[in-house]
């Protein structure tokens, strides 16, 4: 990266330190943490778009969609998270690609699995087996984020389902008393009174999220724990222009900071959030708020 | 409006018959930690004697290659599952694993296992031995009265060894010896076990026609010294 970098051999302290943190490799780690922050700003609102589509089914009044968003909350929850990113994702793509096959090939003769192998026609692969590297990428990351959000939407689906019944029966009496039908009384008077309820909740789930991002690399995506693992790992002369003994502790002590300052600053904004949502609201809070300012 | 329906019609006609073309790029799966057969260089790319043979590999057989790198822990179930073609990363042929995928010729050959030790008074008959998880090496500690400590990546197994965790680590001497060289601290034994019958590629049983290609780009590497070349450039064993 700088001039002075062609022979790192020579280096020492600080100038040997600047060639090393701005190799390749480094500035894959540093790409790695926008993947995780883009994980995370993607997988956020999608899980509590199915975190809301699940509390909503779940205390639906048709009993069909009742039973679905129910059985979704149970099992999602019940899983271990690892098991479910291990089995999940394979499944997914092979879901996935298993449509594709049926759609695109309906002249295939052979049976797709064979022994262990799961053989789909060329034109079924997702992606294409000759497609660029990029888009590979960028598909293991879209399973990635539909995985998290399938997951923590089943958390946030039992936290939204309990904020639901926690506003006051009677406000929505009220509501009635308006005339306003169940839809109106849902969408005018249930959900913006919710949230409050919701929130400690979604709190504790966003800060789970955000400690749950290393799973990422289960699901073939190379997220900064790996980089830390492959970069902090003792690196001999012969392989390296920067051979260095194991320096693992230094990458994840790294890792730790960023990590703890990446929560704190959701605690602030957290914070910040529900002082404004308990904002005449009938809770203690709202009450405690209400004086402070009379 | 006519044409905007041509041109859309034969980039559609165009786009289906790139996609027929089976295998157009074969997709190299590699765990980029173990040198010198695969590691990441400083550039973050795939480099070692793998990322050499497997370059002229594809050449030869010419084929399109693409590098992707996987944990070792999950790269056989992500080769049957077709997210890359090939596995190469020097995985010993074994019969066990022969049941499960398909191997090309060896194009290694079988590379002695060493310990690696802090100090050389270690009865390994009776001592912790650290193996990377689902290894030749792995199972032959198993196998033995040791007690054996398994790794997710090789280097974590060699950690274990320097910070006292384990007794000895078991691998490739091909892995071992440059560290031994390169830290004082460390050293091979004598002793050397001779599993495995020497690294060749992985490919799906459904595959036959891509082992083929790759054998006889083996075979043509085998018989112009070439590959010998490679062997003694990055110091995997002997020569053929």
């Amino acid at each position: 990266m700088f001039s002075y970098c062609t022979d790192p051999a020579t280096l020492e302290g600080f100038q040997w330190l600047s060639c090393y943190l701005t190799t390749g490799k480094h500035m894959s780690m540093y790409y790695a943490f926008g993947t995780v922050l883009l994980l995370l700003a993607i997988t956020a609102p999608t899980a509590l778009a199915f975190g809301f589509a699940g509390a909503s089914a779940a205390r639906s009044t048709v009993a069909p969609l009742r039973w679905i968003g129910k059985t979704y909350i149970a099992i999602v929850r019940g899983i271990p998270d690892i098991a479910f990113f291990l089995f999940f994702v394979i499944a997914l793509d092979q879901a996935f690609e298993y449509i594709r096959h049926r759609i695109k090939c309906p002249d295939w003769t052979e049976p797709v699995r064979q022994g262990n192998d799961f053989v789909v026609c060329t034109a079924a692969k997702l992606p294409l087996g000759n497609a660029p590297q990029w888009v590979h990428e960028t598909y293991g990351f879209m399973l990635a984020v539909l995985t998290f959000a399938i997951v923590f939407g089943a958390f946030a689906a039992n936290v939204l389902f309990g904020a639901m019944r926690a506003v006051p029966k009677g406000q929505l009496e009220t509501a009635e008393a308006y005339g306003m039908s169940r839809r109106q009384t849902f969408w005018r008077v249930l959900v913006p009174q919710m949230w409050v309820y919701a929130l400690p909740g979604l709190s504790n789930l966003w800060m789970v999220l955000i400690k749950a991002t290393p799973l990422l690399f289960l699901l073939g995506v190379e997220d900064i724990v790996y980089w830390a693992r492959e970069l902090g790992g003792a690196k001999q002369p012969q392989f390296t222009d920067y051979p260095h003994p194991d320096w693992r502790m230094w990458y994840f002590g790294a890792l730790l900071i960023f990590y703890l300052c990446f929560t704190k600053v959701s605690e602030v904004v957290l914070d910040r959030i529900m002082a404004k949502l308990t904002h005449g609201q009938a809770t203690t809070a709202g009450e405690r708020q209400r004086k402070a300012a009379a | 409006m006519k044409n905007l329906i041509l041109t859309t019609a034969a980039l559609a006609v165009a786009g289906s018959m790139a996609l027929a073309d089976a295998h157009s790029v074969v997709r190299l799966g590699t765990e980029g930690a173990y040198p010198p057969y695969n590691f990441l260089n400083d550039d973050g790319e795939v480099d070692g004697f793998e990322r050499a043979l497997g370059d002229e590999l594809c050449l030869r057989a010419e084929l399109t290659c693409e590098w992707v790198t996987n944990e070792w822990d999950s790269i056989i179930p992500n080769l049957v599952s077709g997210n890359y073609d090939v596995i190469i990363a020097g995985m010993s042929i074994t019969d066990e694993r022969d049941e499960v995928i398909d191997f090309s010729d060896n194009y290694t050959q079988p590379d002695p296992s060493a310990y690696l030790v802090t100090s050389e008074d270690v009865d390994l008959a009776n001592a912790v031995i650290a193996a990377q998880t689902g290894t030749i090496q792995a199972a032959f500690v198993a196998g033995t009265g040791a007690t054996l400590l398994e790794f997710a990546t090789p280097d974590e197994s060699v950690a274990a060894v320097k910070s006292g965790e384990a007794d000895a680590v078991l691998a490739d001497k091909a892995f071992l010896a440059p560290i031994a060289e390169s830290d004082a601290e460390v050293m091979l034994l004598e002793q050397e076990e001779l599993i495995g019958g020497g690294v060749g590629l992985g490919l799906r049983e459904s595959d036959g026609e891509l082992r083929d290609k790759f054998n006889a780009a083996i075979a043509s590497m085998k018989a112009d010294g070439s590959l010998n070349a490679l062997i003694a450039e990055w110091g995997v064993g002997e020569q053929f």
